[in-house]
Order: structure tokens, then C-alpha cells, then sequence
């Protein structure tokens, strides 16, 4: 019974969102108030709904109800109650469901925190995420139900995947699922302003704050799937160039790209017509990535033919968001004029790059993605497409957009000075040079032309970055009005761009100055590697809530000194009983210490797996940083007082930011 | 500095920058348990970057160093002795390529299928910066009338006075 009223729910959010993508939309074009003002209330009910529906899944998670399909085939009654309630979203149905549920939330927040917005900007914006929701909940109702029932019902679950049993894992799809419903309230307000022919700044004014925390959601379900990869995998890699992990970096790069076109729309009134287009792009990204995680094609292009269903639903919704979108613009963007002036030498020019950059790197991403894909599609072969192709083609991309970062944000609006900014910016890389080499040296011992390569350009923006904010507060006589008066959104970026520098040095060191040792390992024999001794004390029994595993201990020393114990595990879970491999770290600062168990070998030796990772951790501090910088730009004064109702007008707050550059 | 000279100066670095970007690569790659002795360093190393490089043609989407199928040991095994017996890194690829294809291969070969895969970027690289100093150029150029127009706007306001 309960199961039902969670499928009734999804029928009535659909419900809601039906009127809510008609009503308000038609009431903006007509010029009907009351219609227009149903945005509000019927984004709620559809939010509502959704959770309903939602909490009663949950629910069939914790009592165990294997008489439906989804929580039988994703869930097991010996799964501890934390992974139940993960597993929801563990599989397809529900995953879908979790989607769908947070986008009801980002309408919910649109229709709470923009009471300042025109009624008929309101109307359209939540009328078009009303759309995308419709969207959304037809696939599952008509393809994917999570609450199918099983008769008669199973016995027991056939449980989660053990990979999937994880706290990364736990929150990875919601973090990531942010980022990309996220990228929906900007698409919105783009579309509105598109329909409404509003083409103004304002537009990004209101779309800015919702996009950094889309993107830094994103930035951080990145990077949490990148850590869980590291160490629930087994294979201390970080990144594999993937196309499930490419189909959440590309709306991540052209979400980056919008960030800072947003930035320059408000703040100068140009790059308008391009703005809205990566306004567009970000999100139809985001969908063409659930396409491919979601449809199968991945696995396999005649998985995708011999089961179209989902796919093809899929397909059709994407050519219709994107096919719709792109073809609005074609007809309104003409109408966009932008009037600001800039020069070469300017902050405008400068950033026109990092867009195009990003732009051509998210391309490459896609030719890389798609390209098997489509000459597998077309008979013309199967080819790979992998990691030696993504470096080739990507990191010659990112080099230049790492070396501009560092000057960017020190160049004036409109014009500047390109020989004072050069005499300026040659002491600047000087002194990076310096300090990589002394601290590539520390750090490694060695000095490789392509290591200190990257390790110059990351402190190049990291010294650049801490210049800009230093000269930001020197505007100011007094060093502590200079500190209060300097805005939010300027610590915020000086401290995502750090964290970049921080990322390039992690990839950096990590790729480079990897040790890695795959053994064979008798009882009481001993490897140094990095410094430290490994040594391996035997194999003992362990009996977890629902697996069995033998648990090798391994003594770290250094210099004869004791460092740590690993125990890492070779777990065998009872249900799915695929060997799952649990790799045991000793985490650091400047470097991790890793230790996988391989095979028995005779005579209880084992192979094991010994990595030495220096600096790795520094990846995900990098992205933490990042998503750092953008709570704080998000924390800004003025949007805070924008939410108070305080009337600043436009015209002071620009004058303000005027004087930032 | 002229703004042409600093084009080029521009589209110099941006070369350089490139070309140090393809040259100075490293890939990384993750190695499976297996207790392959090497006596050989420099061995060691072109066993784990080519395995690195070769897909597990069972799994879904991963090389064989990183993949613990049976398929996977067994080709990694292969490679060992390819290696140990002396042979280059391209005849160890002409051998596996001639017996599982191309779909092996994580690099794939340039040819007339994949000549756009390789090149595309490029190509979307050199689009990219026609489209930049295309609109450089438009702004500059309006930047310029604008200030033309000041100075005829003040030539103005000294011959009749100051508008209000």
C-alpha cells in the first residue's frame, strides 16, 4: 500500500509540474497575473509531492520490502541501515527519482529566494523548470518506476553493489546531482530572457549566484567520485578519463566558462549573446551526460539498440531541450546587443579566452566521449578512446588557460597598460620559477624539466593571485578597512584559483613521483619503497555485517621507526560474492601510503600492491578549495542584502565593483 | 608595444606553450598484483606504461593494469615475456593489434577513421582563436570610434560650450 501512494505522488508531482510549465507561461504571455502567480505555490506542491514520494521509497529501503522490484534488486536485509537508505539511489529507478526530487528543491529555492524578481520573470523561469521536471518524471513513470511491484515478492534482496557501499559513494550522486539540476536555473533564466526578449544584464545578475553553487556542487561531486575511485577501486588512480566521469567534467568546464562570463555580462554589459548560449550549453550538458550514464549506450551502442526504450526517450527529450533551446536563441539572440568597449589589453579580452578555452577543452572531451561511440554506431569499427588521448589532446589545452589565470584577474576592465603589466607580471614569473625549483626540490629531490614546468605555473597563479588580493586591500589606506571592505566574492575567487594551483601540484607530483610495486609477499618479509618499510605480518579472518574477508596486517616503518599499521582487506560479500579488493591508507599531507591485497600465492604468501603517492591528497584539498571560493563569492555582501529586501540600487553596487578592478 | 606586435607576441607564447604541453607528458599508470620480477628498471617502466595503455577487452572500461579479469592477467602475463624477451614497445602493439584489433588500444592509431578524433581539437583550437581576435578586434575598433567621438565631442563643447 505504501509503495502506491509513492507512486501516486509521482503521478501527482507530475501533475504539478504539467501546470506548472503551462499556467504561469501562458499567463506571462498574455499578461495574466493570477496565472502567472501559480509558479510559486504549484513549484512547492510538485517539491511536495516529490518528497512523498521519495520518503515512501526510503521507507521500503528500511522495512525491507522486497515485494518491490527496485528495493529487491538493490538491497538485501543484512545491508546496515545507512547503506539501506543510500541504496535509494543506488540504481537506476531510484537515482532518477533523486533527481527529480532536487530539482524540486532548486524550483523551491527559485520561488523562495527571488521574491524580488518581476512576476513575469518568475512565471517563466519556474514555467520552464516546470518542462524540464515533466520531462523528468515521465521517463520514470513510463519506463523507469521505482515502484514496480515484484509478485509474488523475493525472499530477500539480491543487495547493493559492494562498490556502492561506501560514505563517497553515499554522497557523490547528490553533490553531483546539484551541480547538474543546478545548471537548470540558469538554463531557465536564460530561456525566460530569451522569451521574454529581456535581454539585459539583469538576467545575470540573478542567474550568478545560483550558478556558483551549482558549479561548486559539481566541483565537489567531482572530486568526491575522483577520491572514492582512489581508494575504494583498488588502483590509487584518481582519474581514468572515463565516460561516466567525462559526462560530469564537460558541463563542469562549460559551467566554469559561465561563471565567469556571468561575472563579466554584470559587471560590463557585454558577452551577453554568448553568455546566454553557455548558459544553454551547461545544462544541455548536464543532460547529455544523464543520456549517457543513464541510456546504456556506454556499455554497449547495441545494448542501446536491442533496449531502446529508455535511451530513446532519453534521445527525444534531449533534441527536444536542446534542439528548443539552441533554435530560440538562433531566433532571439540576433536581438542581443552588447555595449561594452574593450581593448586587447584588457580583463574582457582575457577572459574571452579562458572561455573559448574551456569551450574547445569541453569539446575535446566530447569528440573524445562520443567519437568510439559513433563509429561504433555507423559499423566502422571499434576503437578505444583512453587516457593517452585525453592528455595529449586536453592538458596542451589547459596549459595556456593555467598561464592566463595568473594575469587575468590582474588586468583592468576595458584597458590596460601592456607594458607596465609586462614589466610588472616578467618579476612576478621570475620569482615563481624561484620558489618551484626550491620547492620542487624539496619536495621530490629532483628537478624534471616537465615537473617544474606545472609546479611554475602553479605558483604563478597562486602569487599572482595573492598579489591581486594584496594590491585589492592597498586600495585602502588602512590595512584592516582595506580587509573588511574588500568583497566576499574577491577572497572567494583569489581561493578557488589557489585551489587550482593547488589541484596542478597534486596532479603533478602524483603522476610524476609515484611509486608503485606490485609483490609477492611470504610471512615476515619486508619492501622499502619511498623511504618506508612494508612489512607483512599474515593474513587474519574478519566477518563483517555482510561479507567475509581476510584482512592482511602491514607494518610501515621508517628508519626503524614505527609509523602505522594497514590492514587492508580482501572482502568477499555473501550475496553478490565478487571478490571486492579494500585497499588500506595511511592518508598525508605530502604524501599517502597505500596498500592493496592482491592474490594468495603458496606457502601464505600473498601478492600485494604497495603505492607510494606523494602529494596526492593535495587534488582534493585543490577542489575543496575551489568549492570554497565559491561559497564565499555566493556569501557576498550584496547578495545577502539582496535577499533583506535592503534596496541597493544597481547603480551604486556597480560603481562599487567599478572600483574593484 | 602595438597591439599587432602584441598579437603576435600572444600567438608566439601560446605556441610554445603548446608545444611544451605535448612534449613534456608523462602517463600515468596503475599496475595490477601480479609478482612480475624485473631485473630491468627501464623494463619495469615500458611494462607499465604499456599496460597502461591497453584496454581489458572483457571489462568495462579498463586497462589491463588496472583490471583483475582473467583476460587481463593473461594479457599482462603475455606482455611480461614480450618484454623480457627483448622485444620493442611497437612490436608487443603489432602483435596484440594483429590479434584482438585496434578496440585494444587506449591510443588510437591515426588513420582515415580516426583522422578527425586526432585532429578536431586542433582544428577547433585554431577556430577558436580566428573567433577571438575576431571580436578583439570588432570591440577595439568600437573602442577607438568611441574615443574619436569624445575628442569630437570635446572640440564641440569648446566651440558652442558645454551641453547640459
Amino acid at each position: 500500500m505504501i509503495p502506491e501512494i509513492g507512486h501516486f505522488a509521482l503521478i501527482l508531482a507530475l501533475c504539478m509540474a504539467l501546470m506548472q510549465a503551462v499556467l504561469p507561461l501562458i499567463g506571462a504571455a498574455r499578461g495574466n497575473i493570477q496565472w502567472m502567480q501559480l509558479a510559486r505555490p504549484l513549484a512547492h506542491g510538485q517539491t511536495f509531492f516529490l518528497i512523498v514520494s521519495f520518503a515512501t521509497l526510503t521507507y521500503a529501503f528500511i522495512i525491507n520490502d522486497f515485494s518491490v522490484k527496485y528495493v529487491a534488486t538493490n538491497s538485501n536485509s543484512a545491508l546496515p541501515l545507512g547503506y539501506r537508505i543510500s541504496a535509494v539511489w543506488g540504481g537506476h529507478e531510484g537515482s532518477l527519482l533523486l533527481w527529480a526530487l532536487i530539482m524540486g528543491f532548486w524550483s523551491s529555492a527559485v520561488a523562495i529566494f527571488s521574491r524580488k524578481l518581476p512576476q513575469i520573470t518568475i512565471a517563466q523561469v519556474l514555467g520552464v523548470m516546470g518542462l524540464i521536471s515533466i520531462g523528468f518524471l515521465l521517463f520514470m513513470l513510463l519506463t523507469s518506476n521505482p515502484f514496480d511491484r515484484l509478485i509474488p515478492a523475493a525472499p530477500d534482496g539480491r543487495d547493493l553493489n559492494p562498490l556502492l557501499q561506501d560514505i563517497g559513494l553515499i554522497l557523490h550522486p547528490p553533490m553531483l546531482y546539484m551541480g547538474y539540476v543546478g545548471f537548470s536555473v540558469a538554463f531557465s533564466f536564460a530561456t525566460a530572457a530569451l522569451l521574454s526578449g529581456h535581454l539585459d544584464a539583469a538576467w545575470a545578475r540573478w542567474s550568478r549566484p545560483w550558478t556558483t553553487i551549482a558549479w561548486l556542487f559539481l566541483t565537489l561531486g567531482i572530486s568526491l567520485g575522483s577520491w572514492w575511485a582512489y581508494y575504494e577501486l583498488g588502483w590509487g588512480g584518481w582519474w581514468f578519463w572515463d565516460p561516466v566521469e567525462n559526462s560530469s567534467f564537460m558541463p563542469w568546464l562549460v559551467g566554469t566558462a559561465l561563471i565567469h562570463s556571468l561575472a563579466v555580462t554584470e559587471k560590463r554589459g557585454t558577452f551577453k549573446s554568448w553568455t546566454v548560449l553557455l548558459a544553454l550549453l551547461a545544462f544541455s550538458l548536464s543532460l547529455l551526460g544523464t543520456f549517457l550514464v543513464r541510456s546504456g549506450v556506454l556499455t554497449s551502442v547495441h545494448a542501446f539498440a536491442t533496449d531502446p526504450e529508455r535511451g530513446i526517450f532519453i534521445l527525444a527529450f534531449l533534441a527536444i531541450v536542446i534542439g528548443g533551446s539552441l533554435t530560440l536563441y538562433a531566433w532571439r539572440g540576433p536581438q542581443i546587443r552588447s555595449f561594452g568597449k574593450f581593448q586587447l589589453v584588457s580583463r574582457e579580452s582575457l577572459l574571452l579566452i579562458n572561455n573559448v578555452l574551456l569551450v574547445v577543452a569541453c569539446a575535446a572531451v566530447l569528440i573524445g566521449t562520443l567519437y568510439p561511440l559513433v563509429l561504433d554506431a555507423l559499423g566502422l569499427g571499434k576503437i578505444s578512446v583512453g587516457p593517452p588521448y585525453f592528455s595529449r589532446v586536453f592538458v596542451p589545452i589547459m596549459i595556456p588557460l593555467l598561464f592566463l589565470m595568473g594575469i587575468g584577474p590582474l588586468m583592468r576592465w576595458k584597458k590596460d597598460d601592456p607594458v607596465k603589466l609586462m614589466r610588472h607580471l616578467r618579476l612576478v614569473l621570475l620569482f615563481s620559477f624561484i620558489i618551484a625549483v626550491i620547492f620542487t626540490w624539496v619536495a621530490t629531490a629532483e628537478l624534471s624539466l616537465g615537473v617544474l614546468f606545472s609546479i611554475t605555473l602553479a605558483i604563478w597563479i597562486v602569487s599572482s593571485a595573492l598579489l591581486n588580493l594584496w594590491k585589492r586591500i592597498q586600495l585602502k589606506n588602512n590595512l584592516v578597512t582595506g580587509i573588511k571592505t574588500t568583497p566576499l566574492a574577491f577572497y572567494g575567487m583569489t581561493l578557488a584559483h589557489i585551489g587550482i594551483a593547488v589541484l596542478v601540484i597534486g596532479v603533478t607530483f602524483a603522476s610524476a613521483y609515484s611509486i608503485e610495486k606490485d609483490v609477492r609477499m611470504d610471512i615476515g618479509q619486508s619492501r622499502d619503497i619511498g623511504g618506508y618499510t612494508f612489512r607483512f605480518d599474515g593474513i587474519e579472518d574478519y566477518t563483517g555485517p555482510n561479507f567475509q574477508a581476510k584482512q592482511g596486517k602491514i607494518i610501515i616503518t621508517k628508519s626503524g621507526k614505527p609509523v602505522t599499521t594497514l590492514r587492508p582487506q580482501k572482502r568477499t560479500y555473501i550475496v553478490q560474492s565478487n571478490p571486492m579488493t579494500e585497499a588500506a591508507i595511511n592518508p598525508g599531507l605530502f604524501r599517502d601510503l597505500y596498500v592493496a591485497m592482491g592474490e594468495p600465492l603458496d606457502a601464505g604468501a600473498w601478492s600485494i600492491r604497495i603505492y607510494y603517492k606523494p602529494y596526492v591528497r593535495w587534488i582534493w584539498i585543490g577542489t575543496i578549495f575551489m568549492a570554497l571560493g565559491g561559497a564565499l563569492a555566493v556569501g557576498d555582501r550584496r547578495y545577502r542584502l539582496a535577499v533583506k529586501k535592503k534596496q541597493v540600487s544597481l547603480k551604486n553596487d556597480e560603481n562599487m565593483e567599478a572600483g574593484v578592478s | 608595444m602595438s597591439a599587432n606586435e602584441l598579437l603576435k607576441y600572444f600567438f608566439i607564447s601560446f605556441a610554445l606553450l603548446l608545444s611544451l604541453g605535448l612534449l613534456t607528458q608523462k602517463n600515468a599508470t596503475a599496475a595490477a598484483v601480479d609478482p612480475l620480477v624485473f631485473t630491468d628498471a627501464k623494463k619495469e617502466a615500458r611494462f607499465k606504461n604499456l599496460i597502461g595503455q591497453l584496454r581489458c577487452l572483457v571489462c568495462q572500461n579498463q586497462s589491463i593494469a588496472d583490471s583483475n579479469a582473467e583476460l587481463a592477467q593473461d594479457l599482462r602475463k603475455e606482455v611480461y615475456d614480450m618484454i623480457i624477451a627483448g622485444k620493442s614497445d611497437q612490436e608487443v602493439i603489432d602483435y596484440l593489434v594483429a590479434r584482438y584489433g585496434n578496440f585494444i588500444l587506449y591510443r588510437p592509431p591515426l588513420n582515415a577513421q580516426t583522422f578527425l578524433l586526432w585532429f578536431l581539437p586542433g582544428i577547433l583550437v585554431i577556430l577558436a582563436l580566428f573567433f577571438v581576435i575576431g571580436i578583439i578586434k570588432k570591440r577595439g575598433r568600437q573602442a577607438q570610434k568611441v574615443t574619436l567621438d569624445n575628442k569630437a565631442e570635446d572640440r564641440l563643447n569648446k566651440l558652442i560650450g558645454p551641453k547640459f
